[in-house]
C-alpha cells in the first residue's frame, strides 16, 4: 500500500470501506446463529415433539368381533378378514393428482372420491373401498410411490355363515351414526367404528365388541410403516351362545315361506327362546357389509317391512286365541261354572247391536269345554258381558299381556289391553258396553305379539308359572368359562285353581283332536293348542276367497306339547291367510314333532360322542341346572 | 498475523486456515450427503461417492485457478464473459430439463450447469470494468455496470433459476457498494428501479414457475397449509429445531431419514447437519464459513490493486449471499429460492465453480506475496 507504483484509482477508498463490509458479514452470521438457537435451543423441545409427532402415529386396532351360536354349537355369526383401501389425508401432498392416480388405476368413482376426500383432512384414515380384492391390493402395493397416503388395512367383517336365516334375532352391524358415538354408552369409540345396529348384535353390542387396542408407529413420509414402537393389543369380543335352536329356526322360517307371519318357539320350563321367524325378512350379511343409499331405501321404503321383527314387535289382534284368557278369567272369576251351559244360536243381541258367531246357525248347548274346542263366540260374548272389560283386562295383564315380555332383543311391542280409562285417556271417550263383547273375543282394540301369545300358552301349559323369555343363554370367552349365564328369573305366576286349569288344559287339547285345530293333530305326542282368526276389517262378505288379501283375517295358532310335560310351546301367525285352523295349526304341528324328534337326536349324540359340541352344552346344562 | 505470514513462503498461518476450513466444509459435505443417501438411490456410485469426486475436481481447480495471475485472467475476463453467455443460450434452446427448468447441458453422461460456471466470468468482467474506470457519476457507476450484467441475469432468471440469478445481482451489488455510491446515485437509482418495479414486476414474476411463486407465498405464511405450500419450510424448520442442542446423532435424523425433508441433500443439507449435530454442530459450520469470509476480505484489505481487491469483495459478496440465503431458508428467515449451501450441498458445477473462485482469491493474494517477496 505504501508503495505509489501499486497505487490505483480508489483502493483506499475501497479498503476503507472493508470494515464496513466485515459488520456486516458479522450481523447478518450473528443474525444466523440467534435464529439458530432460537430454533434448536430455545424452541428446541416443542420443534422435538412436532418431529416426534411426525413419525409417530398411533393407529387404533379394532377387537375381533365375538361369535354367535345356536344352543348347540352352530355358529351363526363370525368375522372373517378382508381388505379395505384408506388414505391418510395428512400424508396427501397432492389431493388432485392423488384422486386421479385411484381413478386410474383402481377405477374408484370421482365423485365418491370428492366426497370422502374433503378439506380439511383429520388425523384418522379415510375409507375409501371396503373389501379390496387381492389384484387391486398388489396395484395399490406395486404403485405405492404414486399413491401416497394410501394403505391397505386387513380388517374384519361381519359374516352370517347361514345366510338369512335368524335374521331378525342376529341383527347386523354398521358404521356407528355421529349420533350414535355421542350417546354415553359408544363414549371413547373412534369414528367408523362398527357397531352392532339391531338384534343380538344390538343388545350384546358391548359383549361382543370386545376393546380395541393401540399400536405406535413410526412412518416415514409417505405414511409407510417403518417400526413398531409399542402396542397394546385389542381383547376379542366375548363369545353370545343363543337358546335358539338353529335346526327349529331354519324349519320356521322355511315354513313361513314367502308368507307373511312370525312362528315363535319356546322352553315353557325355562323361557328359552327355541325359533323366533319372522317373514318377509332381509340379508343380514348385505346389511353388515354396506348398503348404497338406493339400496337403503328400497329396504326402508318395502311395504312388507323385511326389517320388522314380526315375532317381537308385530302386533296383532289375537282373535279367538284370547278366549284362552277369557275362559281362564270367568273360571277363575266364577263368573261361569264349570258344567254352566250357553245356549248358542249363531248370535248374540246386545242392545241394539247383533253380534254373530263365526258358525251361522249356532252350536247349540256350550259348556267351557265345547266353548273352546268349538269356539265358540257367543260363549265368550256373554262371559264377556258377564265380567266386564276391567275383569278382562286385569287378567290379561296377569298373562302378560299390555306389556312388553322383556326378551333381550331391541324395540320390542308391548300390544295393548284396552280398558275404559285408557280409552278416556287416549281418545277422550267413554267405553261403550259394546265394545266389552268385541274385546271377549279378541278383536276390537285389543292388540298382542306373537311372542307374548307364546308365553301365555306356554303360562297355561306350565300351570300359571310364567317366564321369562330370552334368546341369550349365556357370554363365554373365547374357548374358556363362562362369563355370564343366564339366570332364571322367576316372574310373577298366576294362581289357578287346579279343576278350573284342568279344564282348560283338557279343553285345549281337545282342539287338536276334534275341534277347530285337527290339523294339528299328531300321531307322535299329545299337543294342546288354541285356534284364532283375527279379523283386520270388519267382514261384509262371506267368502274368503272373494276378500282381496290385504282385508283378509290373520290365521293364530298357539301350542305347547308334550301335553303333560310340555317341552315346547308354539304361537304361529300369518298376516292374511284367513283361518288359523288350515293355515297356522299344521305349521305349529310340523314344528313340535320336529323339535320333540330333535331331542332324541340330541340325547343319543352325547352317548355316543363324548366330544361333540352338543355333549359340551349338556354337560354345560347339567351344571346349570344343579 | 499480517507481517508475520507475509514474509514467508510457502504455507502460513492464512493458508492453513484458509485450506482448513475449505477442507472441513467440504468433508462435512459430504459425511452429510452420506448420512442422507447411504441406503442407495440405486445409481452406478452413490451420490456422496460422486461428491466426494466433485470435491477432488474442485480442489484441483482451485489449484490451477490460485496458480493463475488473476491479471491475465482479467485480460480474457470479457472473452469468457461472452462464452459463458453462449453456453447460457446453448441451455435456453437446447438444454436438459429437469423439474420443469432447463439448467443443465449434457456432456456425455455428465452434466453441468453454465449458470454456476458464468459466476466467475460475472465476477471477473464486473471487477475489472470498475477496476478501470475512474469516472464517476450514476451512468458509469450504477447503469453501464448493471447492462454488462443483464444478459447474465436475464438469461438465467429465464431457465428459470431464481437462486443464481439473485447470486448474480449479490455480485453486482456488493462492488457497487465497495466502490461507493454517492447517497444521490444511490437515491436516483433506488427511484428509478421503483419505478420501473411495475414493468418488471410481471416479467420477473412471470418467469417464475409456479412452485418458485409458491415458495415465495408460503414465506409470508408457512404455517398456513402444512401439507401444502409451507411444507417444505414447516419440515425443515421442525428439523433444525428438533435438533436441539447436541442433535439426534450421525444418520439419526428422523426428519431426514424418513424423507419427511424433501433436497435434503442438496438446498436442505443444512437441515440435515443441523439435525443430527444439532445447536453445536450448526454453530461450527457457520463459524467455518465465518473464517472463510473473513480471510476473504483480510485478503482485500492486502490487495495490491483495485482489481484485486474488488475480485476479494465481490467473491466474499457472493458467498455470504448464497450462505445466508441457503441457511436463512433452512431456518424459515428468507424464502425457499432454491440457492444450495456453497460447499456442502449435493452438486458438481457449483462444488468446483465455488472452489476455482476460491482459487482465484488465493491467486490474489498470492500475487501480493510475489510482488514483496
Amino acid at each position: 500500500m505504501s508503495d505509489p507504483r501499486l497505487q490505483s484509482t480508489g483502493l483506499a477508498d475501497i479498503q476503507g470501506r472493508l470494515l464496513l463490509i466485515k459488520i456486516v458479514v458479522l450481523i447478518i452470521v450473528g443474525l444466523l446463529v440467534v435464529r439458530l438457537w432460537q430454533l434448536q435451543v430455545r424452541d428446541g423441545t416443542y420443534y422435538r415433539s412436532l418431529a416426534h409427532d411426525n413419525r409417530t402415529r398411533s393407529v387404533s386396532l379394532h377387537p375381533v368381533r365375538g361369535l354367535i351360536y345356536d344352543r348347540n354349537g352352530i355358529l351363526l355369526a363370525n368375522s372373517v378378514p378382508s381388505f379395505n383401501l384408506y388414505v391418510q389425508l395428512s400424508d396427501v401432498p397432492d389431493r388432485e393428482a392423488l384422486k386421479g392416480k385411484l381413478v386410474e388405476l383402481l377405477s374408484l368413482d370421482k365423485r365418491e372420491l370428492n366426497k370422502k376426500i374433503q378439506a380439511p383432512g383429520t388425523g384418522t384414515p379415510i375409507r375409501l373401498k371396503k373389501g379390496v380384492s387381492l389384484k387391486e391390493a398388489a396395484i395399490v402395493e406395486s404403485h405405492r410411490l404414486d399413491l401416497p397416503g394410501v394403505v391397505i388395512r386387513p380388517e374384519f367383517h361381519r359374516n352370517n355363515p347361514q345366510g338369512v336365516y335368524a335374521a331378525h334375532v342376529l341383527g347386523y352391524v354398521g358404521a356407528a351414526s355421529e349420533e350414535q358415538l355421542a350417546r354415553e354408552e359408544f363414549q371413547g369409540l373412534p369414528s367408523g367404528s362398527v357397531i352392532g345396529q339391531y338384534g343380538v348384535e344390538r343388545i350384546y353390542e358391548r359383549t361382543l365388541r370386545g376393546r380395541a387396542g393401540r399400536k405406535l408407529i413410526e412412518v416415514d413420509a409417505l405414511g409407510h410403516e417403518k417400526r413398531m414402537i409399542s402396542v397394546d393389543k385389542p381383547q376379542v369380543g366375548h363369545d353370545v351362545h343363543l337358546t335358539l335352536d338353529f335346526r327349529l329356526q331354519k324349519l320356521a322360517e322355511d315354513l313361513l315361506g314367502e308368507e307373511a307371519g312370525a312362528i315363535v318357539a319356546l322352553d315353557p320350563q325355562t323361557g328359552e327362546m327355541l325359533a323366533l321367524a319372522s317373514q318377509p325378512s332381509f340379508d343380514p350379511n348385505a346389511l353388515s357389509r354396506g348398503l348404497r343409499a338406493d339400496e337403503w331405501n328400497t329396504i326402508l321404503q318395502d311395504a312388507r317391512h323385511p326389517l320388522t321383527n314380526r315375532a317381537t314387535q308385530g302386533q296383532y289382534p289375537p282373535g279367538s286365541t284370547f278366549k284362552i284368557i277369557m275362559a281362564t278369567a270367568a273360571l277363575e272369576t266364577n263368573a261361569i261354572g264349570l258344567t254352566e251351559t250357553v245356549h248358542c244360536r249363531g248370535k248374540f243381541r246386545f242392545g241394539n247391536r247383533t253380534f254373530r258367531d263365526w258358525k251361522k246357525y249356532g252350536h247349540g248347548e256350550v259348556d267351557v269345554h265345547q266353548a273352546i274346542v268349538h269356539s265358540c263366540d257367543v260363549y265368550f260374548y256373554r262371559i264377556g258381558n258377564r265380567m266386564g272389560v276391567e275383569t278382562i283386562a286385569a287378567y290379561a295383564k296377569q298373562f302378560g299381556l299390555g306389556a312388553r315380555t322383556g326378551i333381550d332383543l331391541p324395540a320390542e311391542a308391548t300390544g295393548l289391553i284396552p280398558s275404559p280409562e285408557w280409552k278416556r285417556q287416549t281418545r277422550g271417550e267413554p267405553w261403550y258396553p259394546g265394545e266389552t263383547i268385541s274385546v271377549a273375543i279378541g278383536q276390537g282394540y285389543v292388540t298382542v305379539t306373537p311372542l307374548q301369545m307364546a308365553k301365555v300358552i306356554a303360562m297355561i301349559g306350565n300351570d300359571g308359572r310364567s317366564v321369562q323369555p330370552h334368546v341369550v343363554r349365556g357370554v363365554r370367552e373365547r374357548d374358556g368359562e363362562w362369563i355370564q349365564k343366564w339366570a332364571p328369573t322367576q316372574a310373577p305366576s298366576l294362581a289357578l285353581r287346579p279343576h278350573q286349569l284342568e279344564a282348560v288344559q283338557a279343553a285345549l287339547a281337545a282342539v287338536v283332536t276334534e275341534g277347530t285345530a285337527r290339523r294339528a293333530r299328531s300321531s307322535m305326542v299329545r299337543i294342546a293348542g288354541k285356534t284364532g282368526t283375527a279379523q283386520v276389517v270388519s267382514l261384509r262378505s262371506e267368502s274368503e276367497e272373494e276378500t282381496p288379501k290385504r282385508f283378509r283375517a290373520h290365521a293364530w295358532f298357539v301350542a305347547y306339547a308334550p301335553f303333560k310335560h310340555p317341552r315346547i310351546a308354539v304361537a304361529v301367525l300369518l298376516e292374511h291367510m284367513g283361518h288359523g285352523g288350515s293355515a297356522a295349526a299344521p305349521l305349529a304341528k310340523e314344528l313340535i314333532e320336529a323339535y320333540l324328534s330333535f331331542g332324541i337326536d340330541e340325547q343319543d349324540k352325547t352317548r355316543t360322542s363324548r366330544t361333540s359340541p352338543a355333549h359340551k352344552i349338556m354337560k354345560e346344562r347339567t351344571r346349570f341346572d344343579g | 498475523m499480517g507481517d508475520q505470514w507475509s514474509r514467508r513462503r510457502g504455507l502460513d498461518t492464512f493458508d492453513w486456515c484458509f485450506c482448513g476450513s475449505i477442507l472441513a466444509l467440504s468433508s462435512i459435505g459430504v459425511l452429510t450427503i452420506y448420512s442422507v443417501t447411504a441406503e442407495g438411490t440405486g445409481n452406478q456410485y452413490p451420490l456422496y461417492v460422486k461428491q466426494a469426486i466433485w470435491v477432488g475436481v474442485g480442489m484441483l481447480a482451485f489449484l490451477v485457478v490460485s496458480r493463475i495471475d488473476y491479471h491475465k485472467l482479467a485480460r480474457w475476463s470479457y472473452l469468457l464473459y461472452g462464452f459463458a453467455i453462449l453456453l447460457l443460450l446453448v441451455v435456453l434452446f437446447s438444454g436438459k430439463s429437469s423439474r420443469g427448468a432447463q439448467r443443465w447441458i449434457a456432456l456425455g453422461p455428465l452434466a453441468f450447469q453454465p449458470s454456476e460456471f458464468a459466476k466467475i466470468p460475472m465476477l471477473l468482467v464486473l471487477a475489472v470494468y470498475y477496476a478501470n474506470q475512474t469516472r464517476r457519476g450514476w451512468w458509469y457507476r450504477v447503469i453501464v455496470p448493471a447492462l454488462i450484467a443483464l444478459p447474465g441475469v436475464f438469461l438465467i432468471l429465464k431457465q428459470p433459476d431464481l437462486g443464481s440469478s439473485l447470486s448474480f445481482l449479490s455480485i453486482y451489488v456488493t462492488l457497487l457498494f465497495a466502490v461507493g455510491i454517492k447517497s444521490k446515485t444511490l437515491g436516483v437509482g433506488l427511484l428509478s428501479a421503483l419505478m420501473l418495479f411495475p414493468f418488471a414486476w410481471s416479467e420477473l414474476w412471470g418467469s417464475l414457475h409456479d412452485y418458485q411463486k409458491e415458495r415465495i407465498l408460503s414465506f409470508v405464511d408457512p404455517d398456513y397449509d402444512p401439507a401444502g405450500r409451507g411444507y417444505q419450510g414447516l419440515q425443515s424448520r421442525i428439523a433444525v429445531g428438533s435438533g436441539e442442542l447436541i442433535g439426534k446423532g450421525f444418520h439419526s435424523g428422523t426428519q431426514t431419514q424418513f424423507k419427511f425433508l424433501p433436497e435434503s441433500h442438496t438446498d436442505f443439507i443444512f437441515a440435515v447437519l443441523a439435525e443430527e449435530w444439532g445447536f453445536l454442530g450448526g454453530v461450527l459450520c457457520i463459524s467455518l464459513f465465518l473464517a472463510l469470509l473473513l480471510l476473504g476480505l483480510e485478503v482485500a484489505a492486502k490487495a495490491k490493486d483495485t482489481l484485486g481487491a474488488l475480485l476479494a469483495i465481490g467473491l466474499v459478496g457472493m458467498l455470504t449471499f448464497n450462505m445466508v440465503v441457503n441457511v436463512g431458508m433452512t431456518i424459515g428467515l428468507a424464502p425457499i429460492v432454491g440457492i444450495p449451501l456453497p460447499l456442502l450441498s449435493y452438486g458438481g458445477s457449483a462444488t468446483i465453480m465455488t472452489m476455482a473462485a476460491l482459487g482465484l482469491l488465493f491467486s490474489v493474494k498470492r500475487e501480493r506475496l510475489s510482488l514483496l517477496a
